[in-house]
Parts: C-alpha cells; sequence; structure tokens
C-alpha cells in the first residue's frame, strides 16, 4: 500500500492569521501517530485539508495518493473521520438506522455491510442502544457509535479528532481498548487529536507537535521527552519511616510521604539509571515497593513550547 | 428490504435508503404532522370561501376557474403546501454556519443528492400523513373537481414530484448563500414572500394582472405549486400538460444545477467554524 499521508509546505491561510504554515509530513501504511498541540494550533485545519474539506493556500496534501480536494468522493471511501465535537449520526432516528444509511452511503454490499455492523456492534457493546434514538444516547455510547460509524466502511485511514473529550476514565479505556484491538486486526493507520496525553501513551508511537502552524516535533513519544529533557520520578516505598533521602547522587527527592515511608525522587533518565538510583536507596534503607512514572506529556509539551518560544 | 430494493444499481439503493431516512425522520415528529394538517385544513375553509364569494360575485368563472375548479385549486394546495416545501428549509443553512456542512463532506455522496432524498422522504410523510388528510377534509365540506382522467392523475403526480424537486433545489441555493453570509434569515423570508405569492398559492397565478403573471411566469415559482394543482384541479389537461410538466422539468434541471455550482463554489472558500 502506499504512503497514506504526505503533505509538503502545505499552507493555509485564513483572513489575517497563517493557521498552517508549510508543514511537511509523512504517515505510512499502520502507523499510528498523536498529533498534538494546543488549541488553535492548527491541528484540526490540517485535518480538514487531508479530508477534502478545506481547500490549502498552497502546498503539496495526498490522502491515501489522493488529491483531497479534486478526489474528496475517492478519500471519502478510504478514511474514516470522527470529529468530537460534531456528529454524523441521524440525531432522530434509532441508531440502527444510522449504520444502514451509512453502509447504503458508502456502497456497502448489504450482507457485508450488516455483517460490518454486526461486528462493531458487539466490539463496542452497543447492541442494547441499537434501537435508541442517537438524541437520547449518553456521550459515551454516542462516541463509541461515531467511532463505529467511522470504521463502517473498514477505511485505511482513521482520523479522530478529539475522541475522549467530556468521556469519564471507564468510557475512554474502552474506546482505548476496542481501538488497540482494532488496528491490531486490521492494521488500520491511526491519525489522533488530542488534549488527552492517556490517549497519546496508549494508542500511538509517532507523536507529532504542532505549534502556531509549524511542525515542532516528529518522533516517538520517548524521544520528545528526550528532547526536551523531561524527568523520570521513582517512587519507591519504604520498610520503614525513613529521613527524607537528600543525598541520593543523580537523583532529587521530590515529595515525601507518610513520615517517610514513601518518598519520590526525580531523575535525568539521559545521565543515570532507575537501577543505580534504585541501588543508592537501597545500600541506606529497606526498600519494599517501587514504581517508575513516565514525564507526564502535557508538562513535556508544555516545555517543547516554552523552549521553541523566544 | 434492504436486500430487495439493492437489486438495483448502487446508486439508486444509495438514493432509495436516502429516502427512507427522511420519510422516518420527519414520521416521528407526529403530532407536528397533525398540527399542520389542521391549521392546513382550517385555512383551507377560509381561503375556499373566500375564492367561492370571490367568484359569486363575478357571476361566471374566472381564468378558467369554476366554483369547484377554484376549490379544487385551494384544497389541492392546502394538501400539498407541506408536501412541497414552499417555505424553505433551514437545514443545509445550520450546518453550514455551525460547520456540520463538514461531516456531509466527508462522505462519499453528493451532498445535494443527498439532501434531495431526504426531502423526497420528507416530501413522502407529509403527503400521506398530512396532505391527504387535508385534501380529504377539504373533500368533506366542499363540492371539488376530480382529475378528469388517469392521465391527469398520473402526470398529476409526477408533477408533484417535480414540484418538490424545483422547491428543494430553489431553497438548497438558498441555503447556500450561507457560505457567503452569516445570516440568511432575511433572504429566507424574502424567498418565501414572493415564493408564497408568485407560485399561486394565495391566487391562482391566472388571476394576476398581466405584469405580475408576466413576472411569475418567469420564474420558477409557479412549478412549485400552480402547475401540480392545476393538473389535478382538472383546470390543465390532455395535451397542455405536457407543456406544464415541461416548464417544470426545466426549472428542476437549471435549479438544480446552479445549486451544484453555487455549492462547488462555496466548498471552495468554506471556512468551517470552530473545531
Amino acid at each position: 500500500m502506499s504512503t497514506i499521508i504526505e503533505t509538503r509546505e502545505l499552507v493555509r491561510e485564513f483572513k489575517k492569521t497563517r493557521a498552517v504554515d508549510r508543514m511537511s509530513f509523512v504517515v505510512e501504511p499502520g502507523e499510528s501517530v498523536g498529533y498534538i498541540g494546543a488549541n488553535g494550533a492548527g491541528k484540526s485545519t490540517t485535518i480538514k485539508m487531508l479530508t477534502g474539506i478545506l481547500k490549502p493556500t498552497s502546498g503539496h496534501v495526498r490522502t491515501c495518493g489522493l488529491d483531497p480536494m479534486r478526489q474528496r468522493i475517492a478519500v471519502a471511501r478510504r478514511v474514516g473521520v470522527v470529529f468530537g465535537q460534531r456528529s454524523q449520526l441521524w440525531w432522530d432516528l434509532p441508531l440502527g438506522e444510522s449504520f444502514t444509511i451509512l453502509a447504503a452511503i458508502h456502497r456497502l454490499d448489504p450482507a457485508a455491510g450488516r455483517a460490518r455492523t454486526r461486528e462493531l456492534v458487539d466490539q463496542l457493546e452497543m447492541g442494547p442502544q441499537l434501537g435508541t434514538p442517537v438524541r437520547s444516547l449518553s456521550l459515551g455510547q454516542r462516541m463509541r457509535a461515531e467511532i463505529a460509524a467511522a470504521l463502517l466502511h473498514t477505511p485505511d485511514l482513521l482520523i479522530l479528532d478529539e475522541p475522549t473529550i467530556g468521556l469519564d476514565v471507564l468510557s475512554k479505556q474502552r474506546l482505548r481498548e476496542f481501538l488497540v484491538a482494532e488496528r491490531r486486526e486490521r492494521g488500520t493507520t491511526l491519525l489522533l487529536t488530542t488534549h488527552d496525553m492517556g490517549d497519546i501513551e496508549r494508542l500511538c508511537d509517532r507523536v507529532l507537535v504542532i505549534d502556531r502552524g509549524a511542525l515542532a516535533f516528529d518522533g516517538t513519544l520517548a524521544g520528545l521527552a528526550a528532547t526536551v529533557g523531561a524527568q523520570r520520578l521513582l517512587v519507591i516505598d519504604l520498610a520503614v519511616p525513613t529521613p527524607p533521602l537528600t543525598a541520593i547522587a543523580g537523583a532529587t527527592l521530590v515529595s515525601n510521604e507518610s513520615q517517610g515511608l514513601r518518598q519520590s525522587l526525580a531523575f535525568d533518565p539521559k545521565s543515570t539509571t532507575a537501577a543505580a538510583v534504585l541501588a543508592r536507596v537501597s545500600a541506606v534503607a529497606e526498600v519494599r515497593d517501587l514504581a517508575i512514572e513516565e514525564p507526564d506529556i502535557e508538562d513535556v509539551v508544555r516545555r517543547l513550547y516554552a523552549a521553541s518560544r523566544p | 428490504m434492504a436486500a430487495r430494493v439493492c437489486r438495483l444499481t448502487n446508486l439508486m439503493c444509495t438514493f432509495w435508503i436516502l429516502v427512507r431516512a427522511g420519510f422516518r425522520r420527519h414520521s416521528t415528529y407526529r403530532l407536528a404532522l397533525l398540527a399542520g394538517m389542521v391549521t392546513n385544513s382550517v385555512f383551507g375553509v377560509i381561503r375556499a370561501s373566500v375564492v367561492l364569494a370571490a367568484l359569486a360575485s363575478a357571476g361566471k368563472s374566472i381564468a378558467g376557474y369554476d366554483p369547484a375548479t377554484a376549490v379544487a385549486f385551494v384544497w389541492w394546495g392546502q394538501a400539498l403546501l407541506g408536501t412541497v416545501n414552499l417555505w424553505g428549509f433551514q437545514e443545509v443553512n445550520a450546518r453550514v454556519r455551525t460547520g456540520d456542512i463538514a461531516v456531509d463532506f466527508l462522505r462519499p455522496v453528493d451532498p445535494q443528492l443527498a439532501y434531495l432524498a431526504g426531502d423526497l422522504g420528507r416530501a413522502g410523510i407529509n403527503l400521506v400523513a398530512r396532505g391527504l388528510p387535508t385534501l380529504a377534509t377539504g373533500a368533506l365540506f366542499f363540492d371539488l373537481a376530480w382529475p378528469p382522467g388517469v392521465l391527469s392523475w398520473a402526470s398529476g403526480f409526477v408533477s408533484l414530484l417535480l414540484a418538490v424537486v424545483v422547491a428543494f433545489a430553489g431553497s438548497f441555493v438558498v441555503n447556500l448563500l450561507a457560505f457567503w453570509l452569516v445570516e440568511v434569515r432575511g433572504i429566507r423570508m424574502l424567498y418565501m414572500i414572493v415564493g408564497g405569492l408568485l407560485s399561486g398559492l394565495y391566487l391562482p397565478v391566472p388571476w394576476f394582472p398581466d405584469w405580475l403573471r408576466t413576472v411569475a411566469q418567469w420564474s420558477p415559482f409557479p412549478s412549485m405549486l400552480q402547475n401540480p394543482v392545476d393538473i389535478l384541479a382538472g383546470r390543465v389537461a390532455g395535451g397542455d400538460i405536457t407543456g406544464t410538466v415541461a416548464v417544470q422539468l426545466f426549472w428542476a434541471v437549471a435549479l438544480l444545477g446552479l445549486g451544484q455550482l453555487v455549492l462547488s463554489a462555496g466548498r471552495r472558500r468554506l471556512e468551517v467554524q470552530g473545531g
């Protein structure tokens, strides 16, 4: 299969602002890409250009090898999109009807359409809601339905724009598990924008950071953390209350709870390792349990912004 | 159901399922249909009485309308008022304004075709649940002229279908102006007033003074109501039907074509609002 997304020097200007500024990146089949940035950074504008909704001011864009503006319908057949804040379902009809209509719009063979619907409905556990009018669904139910609707035609590329916005922890978790399974099964390429870094951590192998319309970072999540020098956190549970561990080389104490029973040490993974820090702690106190916390991505992105701004 | 229908070509199948969806969507609002039927009937009684009084004072038929044809004209008009979307719709305009139109562009189907299908479904449920009961009410209380034969019934139905298409196509263009104007309420209001008058809703177009009749005849509005009602009330019959339907066909093609041009221009300048 050819390249799924290709942009070169892509620019979109609105009346006074340049929402997307010479954006160039490539996404290959099967990749799972988190597309992150602050509000108004240009994420949605990029997605709209990828799907033929918005005409680029200049530059080159290909989605599934097609020109989205000229070949909108061909692109629509190969791409599934969920805009978290817009619905593609028929508001006043029972949910099941929306799937029937979408299957017809995508010209699926009726038997295949029904089989695919059943599969998605089973995996997303939406059977009981099929007879419910969409307007009466809860937000979590509706979002699962939106994702099923976007996947009904088994697209090569799934674009999710803020899919977990407003969802509770359990709904988020179920949605992520489903997406992981679906991608494992079908190899669907995923482009995801979100403010929820949990989504990125669990779903994406690659991160694109957009800042003021321009690409600020392209690489792995770990690479992003390394770039901005984020520290990792070693959380240690000790056998007995212990005085603050302030004298551990290469690490700094950031918190001390329960009279020293739980202490957290921050360290830079580039200059030392978790094992080395642990060994030094073990030399002075008995360790019962430990956990290593990854950098908070929101913090990482904030630092990236701070570093790129004068 | 779907399996049987889908022996048609693929596009026909898609179109048909969208028609059905429009029918079902609008059939969920039963109270609105009932209220519409009652309103149409009440105004039917008033209008029919006024027209009969006018004919009585004239003492003869006016421009080919005798009392029975005139009353049929009124009641068919009232019956088809909800079927033909004479006042226009706002859905597309609202979707352009909120940016939800983006979702329509994400589907592998022409938005105009999809909305037309939905509107035909809406027309269907309105004809069955609102129009025909209104007509029955009229027939119960007044002496109506009926189409003179099978040909008139059949061509009246074709003419009605074209009327629905013309009214849709016109309103679709007005809705799309939202691509350029944030607020199209004023234009819609103007369209409603001019359309109501020139379509022959208030008075038959042949009763207009010469100059206004000329204006109406050069506009698409009579194709939205006057033409099918004339055929169904039996005023236009035989060979005259061909010309009447041909005019409608012309406007259907012209306005759908204009809609395509406006849609494609609008898409190029679309600035999806929010998110």
